[in-house]
């Protein structure tokens, strides 16, 4: 809502208070002022002109040479190319050293050898939109009316001596769209009462019955519904005053017919519409819903094909207007009119609505309507424009309004006892501030020992409940007097949950690792969001996304981390290490919501070190990323063990190097490199993924902590080396030591693989060292090698293994 | 010559060798030579049976003399020479010490994650749980039991994406207000909770919208819990975020599902308030969205307003970081170049 400083002076008196105070004022009581516009700023040596004489110049072909008066002593000679000036006409005259917006300055200076002593303007020049210029002003200068004074400043007649409050408005404070509301907000905060004009309004004896008759298919649609009519009018150009206070509002002057509506509607906040009464055809309005595949051409030229969920307006027979929306083309007004209806009614928001959003038309018109009506000034808002309209384009108004019967509205009584304001704003207001604070609203109210019942006036009609006064009171009382504390109750705990504290432990982790945390988009392509998926599931879609980009939930998070390394190694990174937590969304049959799960998930490529003076970039592998999750295990303490099981289900995994995770047999992620023609076609070198399903981890049972004593007696130790079949897994090996390691095996590790020269093609070499420890006692040699024998036994029966 | 005089010679002979010797090997030729089984003292030592009993103490006395001399001076000698050889040991070993080290490689947090932990720790000592929920809402939670029903206007402020019409991309962490309400016992205690979390907004990515976000919503319901005490909670809040001189200045906004409700402007921590490009020269900056919450949405969750109420706020981590650390665009936290990440890896 764009509201002028020097409409609200019509109002209040504004002497003692700044545009920038008042908005400043405005934003810290009730409505963001989103910027102040000085339309007129750094403008100067603009004057009216009046052109004495006019001359075509002789080489050219458009221009002429006028003779400007501009109050001084000699005419001003003025070179000027607009089509429409002609002699005798007040212009708007930019003297030289004037200086125009975009920091054009005028000087004398010669066209074609003829002087040029200034520039008569147009609206464009003087930095107005192109979409308030009214038409027959676009191409060319902008003509003042005859009573304008030669010489004097010209930025008033145009309003470029206004400032224009910019308002940001909420759903709630549509009140506020209208100059009216505007002026009661600002009266609040000035404590005063605005005032306004008596409406008076001289009607005929000819009464609008004979003429029209109205009807609603359904109140509900159509709560109030009201035409004037104004006979014998010329439709015109609209005075100065009005034109200047549309331009301003950010509305084009059309006419004087719907000029003076658009004024109403700026002024009330209640939308009109004038329709050319002789047009319509019929002596009949009704309003309906639109039958499904009906038609209407609207104002706008264009044809829309409407619903039972679109309210129209007919003439009993064919629409002539969508309610609240936009007129009909059969219907409205031109030229020619001679008799004019006007339309104020109200009409139920949520059609309004969905008629606008559904045909794309949102107007100034169903903005408001979607937000609710005055309807204390629906009546005073049509006698109002119906005077206004017989005053400017003459004709006369019909006695009555045609109207369906509808009740009065009635004005809502809402109480609140003091007790309650202070203690949900925590403030120790007196009754005597709150009733100051109601009277400058200028809400009436009873006060009965400490509880206000306060008569809401309909020009407010979001105010329905307590919190409602509540918030009426906070803010003129100011949001900003309220105390600071904190608040004092019962205390809780306030701690992290499992997954929280895991999550971060796993984070901290990773992070020590090397590796850096992304955050990915969720919304994927349907290609990429199936990618890598731990598991199979349809996927979840926007029914009306942006792009194709981002259409489909993802199912696992290493499809963004190859994302992202990808687009890091295109940007001549050597290397990337990142890893991501967040949400995968599997289908759920169970539910209307997808099953979200938490993940976390891993990339390595390249090297987790650079290459420096001392040490070597040594290129990161499978065990790379095997070596920390197991260490991420280990310190977990899972309870249950974990297996990487060689795994070929995975179509964007290396077939050979990939691992399916079990913890105590149930899968919970996977481990691998990225299948080599996926990774050619982000342009990625060998890459390294896992996924974790990170609630799985939760719900696993942890091993408590416990102490062990630090073992007395030395241990000893055993190496063996085997040669096995080379299909024999270091894990088959593993469960075969373990399985015969006697009670005193502590730990086995392999510190050996080979394979090559030397050894038997199709054989490997693998060398491990056994600890033994007895806490209790020293070990005999023997004990030990009697059970060090039963390992070497085991591994050549089981795995017909050959220890070396 | 006497057996005196031989003693003598040996051992100024002895001593101007070991005085000229450099290496410990050498040394300890020397100390064979001399004082060895066969070495030349010993000799001496051995020739004294065939001495006369006036002579023996004496030249007995001598001997001992000489040999205490000269083992005195071999381990004087040895001192030097492992000094020496440490020194010389020490200077080969001189390191440039200004060479770079061996870094290990270290990770980061994504800078909003960073700024969320950092609220959210200050909550949790404040006694809040953190709540947090699914992506993917129902409408209903999303909208109507937040008190914006089908075509209320205030859903325009909301571009949301759909699944289904009952199923959407959350477009804020409030169904878990209402979530968490219809499930809390006040008889255990009031409610305190934050929920952070990744919401989504049917835009068009650029500098300053992204399709995804963040947002930490936190609520408190108690049976007295007043709107000062939410005033005293958003300073507390930005004073951690922007430093402790940070002033906070309410303004009347509106949310549906808050009343009052309003909007959380915080000092400009560039220019203190003087007024610079940061704040676009007002002296302030809008960080947050907050209210005492609607009685509607207490009824909805089956609390009553009439005895229950408190307040809700809502704030973007994605635009604390970006005011923050002056990141101009807010794609940098969806592209993950590591040039960027890196940049937030100083945790002070």
């Amino acid at each position: 809502m764009k509201a002028s400083y020097n409409w609200l002076k019509e109002y209040l008196n504004l002497q003692e208070v700044t545009p920038e105070q008042l908005a400043d004022q405005i934003t810290l009581t009730g409505i963001e002022v989103d910027s102040l516009i000085e339309p007129g700023k750094g403008l100067n040596n603009l004057v009216v002109g009046h052109i004495k004489s006019l001359e075509k110049m002789e080489d050219s072909d458009h221009l002429n040479i006028a003779q400007v008066d501009v109050g001084a002593e000699e005419l001003y000679q003025i070179v000027c190319g607009a089509p429409n000036v002609a002699n005798g006409q007040k212009v708007i005259t930019a003297l030289p050293g004037a200086k125009l917006p975009g920091n054009f300055k005028i000087k004398k200076s010669k066209l074609r050898g003829h002087v040029s002593n200034g520039m008569i303007c147009s609206l464009g020049e003087l930095g107005f939109s192109d979409s308030v210029i009214p038409k027959n002003a676009e191409d060319g200068i902008y003509i003042l009316p005859e009573e304008a004074v030669v010489g004097e400043s010209a930025l008033p007649y145009i309003g470029l001596d206004d400032v224009i409050i910019d308002l940001d408005i909420t759903p709630n404070r549509a009140d506020a769209m209208s100059m009216r509301g505007v002026a009661f907000e600002a009266g609040a905060i000035l404590s005063q009462k605005p005032e306004f004009e008596k409406i008076t309004i001289s009607e005929s004896t000819e009464s609008i019955i004979d003429k029209v008759q109205v009807a609603v298919q359904n109140q509900q649609d159509t709560p109030y519904y009201k035409l004037r009519m104004v006979k014998d009018v010329t439709v015109k150009e609209s005075p100065l005053w009005l034109q200047r206070k549309l331009m301003n509002a950010g509305i084009r002057p059309i006419d004087s017919v719907v000029d003076v509506t658009n004024y109403i509607m700026l002024e009330y906040g209640q939308p009109l519409h004038a329709f050319d009464y002789d047009a319509l055809g019929s002596k009949e309005i009704f309003v309906r819903r639109a039958e499904n595949n009906e038609t209407i051409t609207t104002l706008d030229g264009q044809e829309r094909t409407l619903s039972s969920e679109n309210l129209i307006i007919t003439n009993g027979e064919v629409p002539v207007a969508l309610a609240g929306v936009m007129g009909g083309q059969n219907s409205h007004v031109t030229k020619e009119t001679k008799t004019v209806l006007i339309e104020s009614a109200a009409f139920a928001s949520a059609l309004v609505r969905k008629t606008a959003q559904s045909l794309n038309l949102r107007s100034e018109s169903s903005s408001r309507f979607e937000r609710g009506l005055n309807l204390a000034t629906i009546q005073t808002a049509l006698d109002h424009a119906a005077a206004l309209m017989a005053e400017i384009s003459g004709g006369t108004i019909l006695s009555g309004t045609a109207e369906i019967n509808a009740e009065q509205p009635v004005e809502k009584v809402v109480s609140i006892k003091l007790g309650r304001i202070n203690h949900v704003l925590g403030t120790d207001l007196s009754l005597e501030a709150v009733a100051a604070i109601f009277t400058r609203l200028q809400f009436e109210f009873d006060l009965i020992e400490d509880q206000f019942n306060v008569t809401v006036p309909l020009r407010r009609w979001d105010i329905s409940i307590e919190a409602d006064l509540l918030e009426e009171v906070a803010r003129v009382y100011g949001y900003n007097k309220i105390p600071s504390t904190l608040p004092t109750m019962e205390s809780t705990p306030g701690e992290l949950d499992e997954k929280q504290r895991l999550t971060r432990y796993v984070r901290r982790f990773l992070e020590g690792s090397g590796l850096a945390q992304t955050i990915s988009y969720a919304l994927t392509t349907p290609e990429k969001a199936e990618r890598f998926s731990l598991k199979s599931s349809k996927t979840t879609s926007l029914d009306w996304p942006m792009s194709e980009e981002h259409k489909t939930l993802r199912l696992s998070l290493i499809s963004g981390l190859v994302d992202n390394a990808a687009y890091n190694i295109a940007r001549q990174s050597k290397q990337a290490a990142l890893y991501e937590v967040g949400h995968v969304f599997y289908e759920n049959n169970e539910s209307v919501l997808p099953n979200e799960e938490e993940h976390v998930a891993g990339l390595v490529t390249g090297s987790l070190t650079e290459k420096t003076w001392s040490a070597d970039n040594t290129p990161v592998d499978f065990y790379t990323l095997k070596g920390i999750l197991e260490e991420l295990f280990s310190t977990i303490g899972l309870k249950e063990s974990i297996r990487y099981n060689a795994s070929q289900a995975y179509p964007d995994l290396h077939p050979g190097r990939t691992a399916e995770i079990q913890l105590g047999g149930t899968p919970i992620g996977i481990i691998g490199q990225v299948h080599p023609l996926v990774a050619q076609q982000f342009d990625l070198e060998d890459t390294y993924v896992f996924e974790l399903n990170l609630e799985a981890l939760v719900q696993a049972e942890k091993n408590p902590v416990l102490y062990n004593t630090i073992p007395k007696y030395p241990g000893t130790s055993r190496d063996i080396a085997l040669l096995v079949d080379e299909s024999v897994t270091h894990r088959q090996v593993m469960d075969v030591i373990e399985a015969n390691g006697g009670k005193w095996l502590q730990q086995v590790r392999l510190f050996d693989l080979y394979q090559g020269e030397h050894i038997e093609q199709g054989k490997k070499s693998l060398a491990y060292s056994l600890a033994y420890l007895n806490p209790e006692a020293t070990l005999k040699e023997e004990e030990v090698n009697k059970d060090f024998e039963k390992v070497k036994t085991a591994l050549a029966e089981k795995l017909s293994a050959e220890i070396r | 010559m006497e057996l005196k005089d031989k003693l003598t010679a040996i051992a100024e002979k002895a001593s101007s060798e070991i005085r000229v010797v450099s290496s410990l090997e050498e040394l300890e030729n020397l100390r064979v030579s001399y004082l060895g089984k066969k070495g030349e003292i010993t000799q001496v030592l051995k020739g004294m049976k065939d001495l006369s009993a006036e002579e023996r103490p004496v030249i007995g006395q001598l001997a001992n003399q000489v040999r205490d001399q000269l083992t005195e001076q071999l381990a004087v000698t040895r001192q030097r020479i492992e000094t020496e050889a440490l020194n010389k040991r020490l200077a080969e070993e001189t390191l440039d010490v200004t060479l770079p080290g061996s870094k290990p490689k270290k990770g980061q947090s994504h800078v909003i994650t960073q700024i969320m932990e950092e609220i959210e720790d200050l909550f949790l000592g404040m006694g809040y749980q953190i709540i947090e929920g699914n992506e993917v809402e129902e409408d209903y939670y999303n909208f109507e039991r937040v008190n914006l029903p089908q075509n209320h206007p205030a859903r325009d402020m909301q571009d949301t994406f759909y699944i289904t019409p009952e199923v959407l991309l959350r477009t804020h962490t409030s169904p878990l207000q209402a979530r968490t309400l219809e499930q809390h016992d006040f008889s255990k205690g009031p409610l305190k909770m934050i929920s952070p979390g990744k919401v989504y907004r049917r835009d068009t990515d650029d500098a300053t919208h992204s399709h995804q976000f963040h947002q930490i919503e936190g609520m408190v319901i108690d049976k007295h819990i007043t709107m000062a005490d939410l005033k005293g909670t958003l300073e507390t809040l930005a004073k951690k975020m922007f430093g402790e001189n940070r002033e906070i200045r309410l303004r009347p906004s509106y949310f549906p599902f808050t009343e009052p409700s309003v909007e959380v402007d915080v000092s400009c921590f560039k220019c203190g308030g003087s007024g610079c490009s940061v704040c676009k020269g007002t002296g302030w900056i809008e960080i947050l969205g907050a209210g005492m919450t609607h009685p509607e949405v207490l009824k909805m969750s089956g609390v009553d307003p009439e005895i229950y109420g408190g307040f809700a706020f809502g704030l973007g981590p994605d635009r604390i970081a970006m005011l923050k650390y002056g990141v101009d665009d807010i794609r940098n936290f969806y592209l993950n170049d590591q040039r960027f990440l890196e940049q937030f890896k100083v945790k002070g």
